[in-house]
């Protein structure tokens, strides 16, 4: 274990010093604080995903909530008709991301051969496909109004989802930094700056493109099984086209290619969305949180279209340019 | 000699635009081949259709001996070509040592011997090994980009242009690189500055309009002015 951290590093250290922080954070925390943070892990979970597309192979998804609901749909229709065991669940998990990845690999299959934006408007097309069926297929899902389900007996306390989700977040996302810091996470900002490029030192761009969409359709989908474990309901919401503007926002105000980024994303977009809903009786405009969120979007792409993290990254950088740069005149 | 890559009447389009009428062209193992030409005259294109950028629309393009028309391009890269594009093209967001790392299709002795050989040429990359490549001079990312091609076992690089908006004693660099490294690659070369393709080059071929219209040793067509000045507008 000593080793272990020895070998890990500073920022590592970090990460991990506050996730051991979060893990304790429920000893003093009410139960409605505990559920929104939860909520945050699930969707930084699904934030992280998104990145991995955006942020580092340059693909734009607009209908990548579609994952997300195949995770929460599979959870939710296997506990409801099938016992609420640990074994039922486990199965769920089991179908949902094999239906992830397979969807994500036909999708990109279809269409990462062509320009991005074929990428963009197919799953948008595809994720309308899935609404409107989960909207007509009611013997199933019970369309928008939805059902509820009954989560194992294990996992019905928020202490025990909350620290699941914690512990989820924490080894999605060093298993992320693994993968984007590795050999084939260089292949993919390669593609993500060019790809002409990138495919005459010879690689198959489309594998690549096609793995990591598979990748980030199955981490979306693990996030959308999360979600319904702690919420334990599920609507037709989970395929809506406001959850993919969500996750886009997450990423893009956290800062696009960072992985932190999108967390901290997250935990903004989710704290804004319950605040904003106390201030509906106040003025009607914060009902149409949409309208917000726009101006937001459009003030982050003028002003910081690096994100938090990008920006303070670049700022630091910038620093510790000018240091060296007065060292090296100073020596 | 035999040669190492035959194009034989090769077209190709742009999309609605007909650019390459008739390439033809052989490239003998171990020499340098110039390709010459004004701007525009489809040098680029010639290059980026063998790498399989292009489509190649009529004709053909042998590598080796085997048939590499219309096969894509990283298909035609893992046959052993490698290719410094006229933009450079080096990945801006990753380090001079990720560009690299990247480019290694994998890391054994030889191709840790042609890294350590290639950096000692270009001792500034080593010296921004850990600098976003976006970072570098014009120069410096000429550099990369050739280390880039190098660092495999490649055995014929298509560059293109690599004096291309650099200063002379850049230039001057670029071409003792190249001419270090024609001992052990054949070249295929696209030029402007013809001062530098008549010193590295071995044998050269004229493309106008889209076609091949002349070719020959260099030394002949230094001494050929009316040649020079119809084709290349060089006196």
């Amino acid at each position: 274990m000593v080793l272990i951290l020895r070998n890990m590093t500073k920022s590592n250290l970090i990460y991990l010093g506050i996730a051991a922080l979060l893990l304790f954070l429920p000893m003093i925390i009410t139960g409605s604080t505990k559920f929104m943070i939860t909520q945050i892990f699930v969707f930084a979970i699904f934030a992280m995903s998104y990145d991995l597309l955006l942020g580092y192979t340059g693909i734009i998804s607009f209908g990548h909530a579609m994952f997300f609901g195949i995770g929460a749909y599979s959870t939710a229709i296997f506990m409801d008709h099938f016992d609420s065991s640990l074994i039922a669940l486990f199965i769920a998990i089991l179908v949902a991301v094999l239906f992830a990845a397979l969807v994500s690999f036909i999708v990109g299959m279809l269409t990462l051969r062509l320009k991005t934006h074929f990428y963009a408007m197919l799953t948008l097309a595809f994720a309308g496909l899935f609404l409107v069926a989960a909207e007509k297929m009611r013997w199933l899902t019970r369309g928008n109004d939805g059902f509820t389900i009954k989560a194992p007996e294990i996992l019905r306390d928020s202490t025990t989802i909350y620290i699941i989700s914690l512990i989820s977040l924490v080894l999605i996302f060093f298993g992320l930094r693994r993968l984007t810091n590795s050999p084939f996470g260089r292949v993919l900002v390669a593609i993500r700056e060019n790809e002409h490029r990138t495919e005459s030192l010879g690689y198959n761009v489309l594998h690549y493109k096609v793995l990591v969409t598979v990748i980030s359709g199955v981490v979306a989908s693990l996030a959308g099984v999360l979600y319904i474990l702690s919420l334990r309901f599920v609507n037709t919401g989970v395929f809506g086209t406001d959850l993919t503007i969500d996750v886009l926002l997450m990423t893009i105000i956290g800062g696009v290619g960072t992985l932190v980024g999108p967390i901290i994303g997250a935990a903004l977009i989710e704290l804004a969305h319950d605040w904003i809903s106390g201030l509906a009786n106040v003025h009607w405009i914060f009902e149409r949180w949409l309208i917000l969120y726009g101006i937001v979007y459009i003030l982050m792409v003028i002003f910081f279209p690096l994100g938090i993290v990008g920006t303070i990254r670049e700022k630091f950088s910038g620093r510790k340019k000018s240091k060296n740069n007065a060292k090296q005149k100073a020596s | 000699m035999s040669s190492l890559l035959k194009l034989s009447q090769v077209e190709a389009h742009i999309g609605q635009f007909h650019i390459l009428h008739d390439i033809s062209f052989e490239v003998p193992k171990g020499e340098v081949t110039v390709l010459l030409g004004r701007n525009g005259a489809g040098k680029t294109t010639t290059l980026r259709t063998i790498m399989g950028l292009n489509p190649v629309y009529r004709g053909s393009i042998t590598y080796n001996g085997e048939q590499i028309t219309n096969l894509k391009p990283h298909l035609i890269a893992n046959k052993g070509i490698g290719y410094v594009p006229e933009d450079q093209g080096v990945f801006e967001d990753l380090t001079v040592g990720e560009n690299l790392r990247v480019a290694m299709k994998r890391e054994d002795e030889s191709t840790t011997e042609r890294l350590e050989w290639i950096l000692e040429l270009f001792p500034d990359l080593k010296k921004f090994w850990k600098k976003p490549s976006g970072q570098l001079s014009g120069g410096q990312k000429q550099m990369l980009a050739i280390a880039r091609a190098y660092v495999n076992e490649n055995d014929l690089l298509l560059i293109d242009e690599p004096s291309k908006g650099l200063a002379p004693i850049v230039v001057e660099k670029v071409m003792e690189t190249i001419l270090q490294m024609k001992e052990k690659t054949t070249i295929v070369l696209v030029e402007q500055n013809f001062m530098m393709a008549s010193k590295i080059g071995d044998q050269f071929y004229i493309i106008d309009d889209g076609q091949t219209v002349h070719n020959g040793l260099m030394g002949e067509l230094r001494e050929d002015k009316a040649l020079m000045k119809k084709y290349l507008g060089v006196s």
